[in-house]
């Protein structure tokens, strides 16, 4: 039964301190996500201050890397990240957009979830252990049969030419491939899920097939969010480090071959770090480390940008 | 001659079986990976590598007890830091949402979350293994928590968010204060989506190695203290993998096999508790 209390003041008051209290305990949790991150641009940018003072932006450049000489440039690490990268998008940007296509459009729901979980898994495969798949099969695998048959179909190109060792930059960008799958098939799925049933209905009614309305209608909606996936992808390739490390080759020097060993910045932090000694080595390596993560937050930052746009409902989870 | 019509007919069924085929590449790619550990791994897996000491290069046996216990050590702690930070910063996020600071800490959150676990490793080694002049299992913990708290605090806040207004107006109406309501229902509304996402945030830095290299480094022995260089199983992994050592390859693919089997099981467990569970109905 409803009765009239007059709520006391006194209880009143506590009840108000006491959520002050909460939000501002809440809050400040919250707040510690925010120190973290700029604690660690400031950590970053104070340790990294000899190299920065010593070489300035033309460490970006330089293409010699010889700690024993105190001489850094970070252009074939950087060129390294970038080619593996670019390279497994290259395969992971068609087939993952295509099993995306399959699991929002054709796949039956039942199936569709069940291959979606099988794709999740495969996100959270650590790194290391993609780096012992490509270090004992994707590497001997290569030197067999992909180096030789892309040398024999595509050699003409000159990314194609030259000896394959096995390890070198296409292993690595074809691991990371694998390792991109799970980012572009998830995103671009549920951009695709998020399109309005009117847009293929109306192309369908229009006489449309099933495939283009697919291809005109439904993905060019998508497409903000699709783009999304595509730089979150990029982002997590640029970054990878371990199964990386593994294959690459670990060898500072820019070549056209996609057979040739080279080095990622994630590679020579993994594999020098420890190692370093004196202040400059370190310091090159930190502000190498901090060039990374300058080159990952801002494509993260338009991935979530592109995402936001196409999904609506504040930044998507990944 | 193939009419129009037809054609249009066999680019369809032709581009629809591609986008099949695409979708059951990706997903052998998986199977691949677990063949090849199982296979691998299965066969160099006994007991002696749970609880045996890893040897030096050259003589055949050991087996990784330290690293397996140094990585739960690990990982435990850094789950005792990260998961309450990013419990409470979630709670923040979805229930006390003021508009400005919580769409800077999502989004904060957001690049935090895709920052280069190799970053994290050398921010870590700043903020701890320097100060404190030493590698140690905590600076590992610290840089696994880092990794951990932005993926507790998003999965959180969108579990809160799922509960129906009705029961906060509910409790509210009955003169609960608005923690109150917060505690006592909100959140045990949303247990079960919580504790999914706190699984899967912990298997997922479970398997992490670049945050490792340069904090907790490795240890040839048993450690009891977090304040010592300690082994854990991925870093283990990537070393005995990169050797030139017949015997340290098996090893690391027994590692790989225990790794992949822990992650999955987390995987698994956490799809069940929240299948089992919505605990509440979507309204």
């Amino acid at each position: 039964m409803a009765t009239n209390v007059a709520v006391v003041p006194a209880v009143k008051r506590r009840i108000q301190v006491g959520d002050a209290v909460a939000r501002i305990v809440t809050a400040a949790f919250a707040g510690v996500i925010l120190l973290i991150c700029l604690v660690l641009i400031f950590e970053l940018w104070i340790h990294a201050a000899p190299a920065r003072n010593k070489f300035g932006l033309s460490f970006l450049i330089g293409t010699n890397w010889d700690p024993v000489a105190g001489d850094f440039g970070a252009l074939p690490f950087i060129y390294g990240t970038i080619v593996t990268s670019l390279i497994a998008l290259f395969i992971s940007v068609p087939l993952g957009l295509g099993a995306a296509i399959f699991l929002s459009e054709l796949a039956p729901a039942g199936l569709s979830s069940g291959l979606t979980f099988l794709v999740e898994l495969l996100a959270a495969i650590p790194s290391v252990i993609y780096g012992l798949m490509a270090i004992f099969t994707l590497e001997p695998l290569m030197r067999s049969y992909i180096a030789p048959f892309l040398r024999a179909t595509l050699g003409f190109l000159p990314f194609f030419q030259g000896p394959s060792y096995g390890v070198g930059y296409l292993t690595a960008g074809m691991i990371l491939s694998i390792m991109t799958f799970p980012f572009i098939i998830s995103v671009s799925r549920e951009a695709l899920l998020a399109v309005p049933r009117e847009q293929r209905e109306a192309a369908l009614a229009l006489g449309a097939t099933k495939w283009e309305s697919t291809r005109q209608v439904v993905v060019p909606y998508a497409r903000l969010g699709i783009m999304g996936s595509i730089f979150l992808a990029l982002a997590r390739a640029l970054g990878e480090t371990m199964a990386v490390t593994m294959v690459i080759g670990n060898t500072p020097t820019i070549a056209a071959s996609l057979f040739a060993p080279g080095y990622s910045i994630a590679a020579v932090l993994a594999n020098e770090f420890t190692e370093a000694t004196g202040t400059l080595h370190p310091a090159t390596l930190i502000n190498l480390a901090l060039v990374l993560f300058l080159i990952t937050i801002v494509i993260n930052g338009l991935a979530r940008l592109l995402i936001i746009a196409t999904t609506g409902k504040g930044t998507a989870r990944a | 001659m193939i009419s129009r019509r037809q054609r249009r007919k066999i680019v369809n069924d032709l581009m629809l079986t591609l986008t099949a085929v695409c979708c059951f590449t990706t997903v052998a790619s998986l199977f691949v990976i677990l063949g090849y550990l199982l296979y691998n791994g299965g066969k160099s897996l006994d007991w002696n590598f749970f609880t045996k000491l890893p040897l030096p290069a050259g003589e055949l046996g050991g087996g990784m007890g330290n690293a397996i216990l140094g990585s739960i050590q690990i990982v435990a702690f850094a789950a005792a830091i990260g998961l309450p930070v990013g419990l409470f910063a979630g709670i923040y996020l979805a229930e006390f949402e003021d508009k400005n600071f919580a769409f800077l800490v999502r989004y904060t959150a957001d690049l935090l979350n895709g920052v280069p676990s190799i970053v994290v490793g050398i921010f870590a080694w700043t903020l701890i293994v320097v100060p404190m002049r030493g590698f140690s299992a905590f600076a590992g913990s610290v840089a696994l928590s880092i990794m951990l708290i932005p993926i507790v605090a998003r999965n959180t806040e969108q579990f809160l968010r799922e509960v129906p207004t009705f029961l906060r107006e509910g409790a509210l109406a009955l003169g609960a204060s608005k923690w109150k309501t917060i505690a006592t229902v909100v959140v045990p509304a949303a247990s079960k989506g919580i504790l999914t996402g706190m699984i899967l945030g912990v298997a997922r830095i479970a398997g992490e190695s670049a945050p490792l290299l340069f904090t907790s480094l490795n240890n040839q022995f048993w450690t009891s203290s977090i304040n010592q260089p300690t082994a854990s199983l991925p870093v283990m992994i990537f070393l005995r993998a990169v050797s030139p050592y017949e015997d340290w390859h098996r090893q690391a693919w027994a590692a790989g096999l225990v790794l992949i089997v822990m992650v999955f099981l987390a995987n698994i467990a956490a799809r069940y508790i929240l299948a089992r569970g919505v605990s509440v109905p979507r309204g």
